[in-house]
């Protein structure tokens, strides 16, 4: 005991003189308030999220555990989830994120393609819309499809006598999906569409020449054998951003037609339902379930971007 | 030679590139179309917005909306300028306090040795793909746990960790080469010196970038002032809007106070954009995940 505690002493003493002790301490403090909010604001809620979700809890009594119950409730019990919020969410996601990644790439590569005054332009134009936010949901879509005669849509529609009397389209549930979607690719070229455009812009000229003398012989080649590989990392970057930014849109269908849940569940993610049963019905147990397959679900989009991306060594 | 037509970011036009016009032009047009909305909508009289059909740009322009709206107070009877100070003042000490704790987390992270370094480092790399939504009631309950809830503080220390943007200032500090920090050392500067004199400095664009990034969502974001904050007085500009706009059944009555209440909030983020895109594009070309 006093050996090893004489041993210790002199490490500490040897890594004072040299400066280690104050290096370790330092990187310590520095890095201690964001490992520290860090932990508080996404670690634990999600280790919480994990234990409330194996228990009954309505936020007045203690929670009562039940084990995997909750689980199989979702996966065998629940007919809205089943039924609406499933395949809600995989549809919605699955267009919405590699269809709106698709997009960022095809833009970000046209854009490299011309000169850099009108590209600064355009490229402003096309990220306009995801720095429009809540006010492009709240002010304008829901004037573009209101159901009344007044509603932008409708109004044209109308005026050219396609239609006999307007169309509810944020009520009607054969409408909302469709619309969200569009909403969604509308305002999907966020910050992994600028990290494609730089990644496309930073391409190394002397690799496509290289090319060209090597028989590449027509731009579709030149963007899978060149432009994609020497981008990679930038594609992976922007490819979790798509999944990230179409799953925290999923609160535009409750946006758009002003009730959770939508018009006969027409427009319910999985999102909404966890906010329905949490924040209106007060299962807490139950919605926190919800929120662990949630984030499993965007884990494995994420595990796929990096399959699809990541580097292989 | 083939390779003209094919060149990335070339100099000069080409004819080659007007079929690329041809598809841009158009598209950036319909992507502006809400703003030129927004803009046309903030200055209509009364009578223009309820015309039939409607016409998207306006006629007679009156700021009426904007002195209806810094007139109008919510249902109880604050004014709306209260709003704007709350959402100004969260957005800059929120911008502030984000960027150092941003830069020393970068900072660590690329430029000093440690054991749990590249383990820390993959946390934060799969906390990229972290959805708040997903998680709102734990959150809720760490917020009343911290005795937060009703607080100017709820706006801000909930949402000031996040991992995109310390990844991102760490890919940029990644290419400040460790000779001019080992020399810094050599003449006795501190963690603090380094950070403060030699790492802000040339991490400018990238800094610049969360500012914007940040600003950008803590001024959009409507979230705290619903979940977390009861006293009116306390509540945010989107929190306003959103109030402002949601009344379902006056959609048009509203809608040009709401039009010049949305381009207070808009314009903010065109501004700060149109100024920082050569910093931000740089910033993005560091971006890539290995």
């Amino acid at each position: 005991m006093k050996q090893k505690y004489k041993q210790l002493k002199q490490r500490v003493q040897h890594d004072f003189k040299t400066g280690k002790l104050s290096d370790a301490l330092s990187v310590f403090f520095l890095l201690l308030p964001y490992a520290l909010l860090f932990s508080l604001f996404i670690a634990i809620p999600v280790a919480i999220a994990v234990g409330l979700s194996l228990t009954s809890f309505n936020l007045i009594e203690a929670p009562e555990y039940r084990g995997l119950m909750n689980y199989i409730t979702v996966l065998t019990k629940d007919p809205v989830f089943l039924k609406y919020v499933l395949p809600n969410t995989f549809k919605y996601a699955l267009i919405t994120g590699p269809g709106g990644y698709m997009l960022a790439f095809i833009l970000a590569w046209m854009l490299a393609q011309i000169q850099r005054i009108p590209r600064t332009i355009i490229a402003l134009a096309i990220y306009t819309p995801s720095m429009l936010g809540p006010i492009l949901m709240q002010v304008i879509f829901r004037v573009l499809f209101n159901g009344d005669e007044n509603g932008w849509l409708n109004s044209v529609l109308l005026s050219n006598d396609f239609i006999s009397k307007p169309i509810q389209f944020l009520q009607d549930p054969a409408w909302l999906m469709d619309i969200m979607i569009i909403v969604s690719l509308y305002s999907a070229m966020g910050i992994g569409f600028l990290a494609m455009l730089a990644g496309v812009l930073n391409g190394n000229e002397e690799l496509y020449e290289a090319a060209y003398i090597d028989g590449i012989k027509n731009k579709f080649q030149e963007v899978i054998h060149i432009t994609i590989p020497s981008m990679k990392p930038q594609m992976l970057f922007g490819a979790v951003m798509a999944i990230v930014q179409s799953f925290n849109n999923g609160y535009i269908g409750v946006a758009l037609s002003g009730q959770n849940p939508t018009p006969q569940y027409s427009g319910q993610l999985i999102i909404n339902h966890i906010e329905d049963f949490g924040m209106i019905r007060y299962e807490m147990g139950y919605a926190a379930a919800l929120s662990v397959v949630l984030l499993l679900i965007i884990w494995g989009f994420s595990k796929t971007a990096y399959i699809l991306f990541g580097e292989k060594d | 030679m083939s390779l003209q037509g094919t060149k990335i970011n070339p100099k000069n036009f080409h004819r080659s590139q007007l079929k690329w016009y041809l598809i841009l032009i158009p598209l950036a047009l319909v992507m502006l179309l809400p703003v030129v909305y927004i803009f046309s909508t903030a200055f209509k009289p009364l009578d223009e917005l309820f015309m039939f059909p409607p016409r998207f740009l306006v006629q007679k322009p009156t700021l009426k909306n904007f002195q209806d709206l810094f007139r109008t107070s919510s249902t109880t009877g604050v004014p709306m300028t209260r709003y704007l100070f709350n959402s100004i003042t969260v957005a800059v000490v929120m911008i502030s306090i984000t960027i150092i704790i941003s830069t020393m987390g970068g900072y660590v992270l690329s430029k000093k040795q440690f054991k749990a370094k590249q383990k820390l480092f993959s946390i934060n790399q799969m906390a990229l793909m972290f959805v708040i939504t997903a998680v709102v009631i734990p959150r809720y309950l760490i917020v009343a746990r911290l005795g937060l809830l009703n607080t100017f503080w709820a706006h801000i220390i909930p949402y000031l960790a996040t991992p995109v943007y310390v990844f991102l200032v760490k890919q940029f500090i990644d290419q400040i080469p460790d000779s001019i920090i080992e020399a810094a050392k050599l003449d006795g500067a501190n963690d603090l010196h380094i950070i403060f004199k030699i790492i802000i400095p040339l991490t400018k664009p990238a800094l610049a970038t969360v500012a914007m990034l940040t600003f950008q969502f803590t001024w959009g974001n409507p979230e705290p002032s619903n979940w977390y904050i009861q006293d009116e007085t306390l509540k945010s500009f989107s929190f306003y809007i959103l109030t402002l706009t949601n009344q379902q059944q006056n959609i048009t009555a509203g809608a040009g106070m709401a039009a010049a209440a949305g381009l207070i909030l808009f314009l903010p983020n065109l501004i700060m954009f149109i100024f920082m895109q050569s910093r931000i594009m740089n910033t993005m070309s560091h971006s890539g995940i290995k």
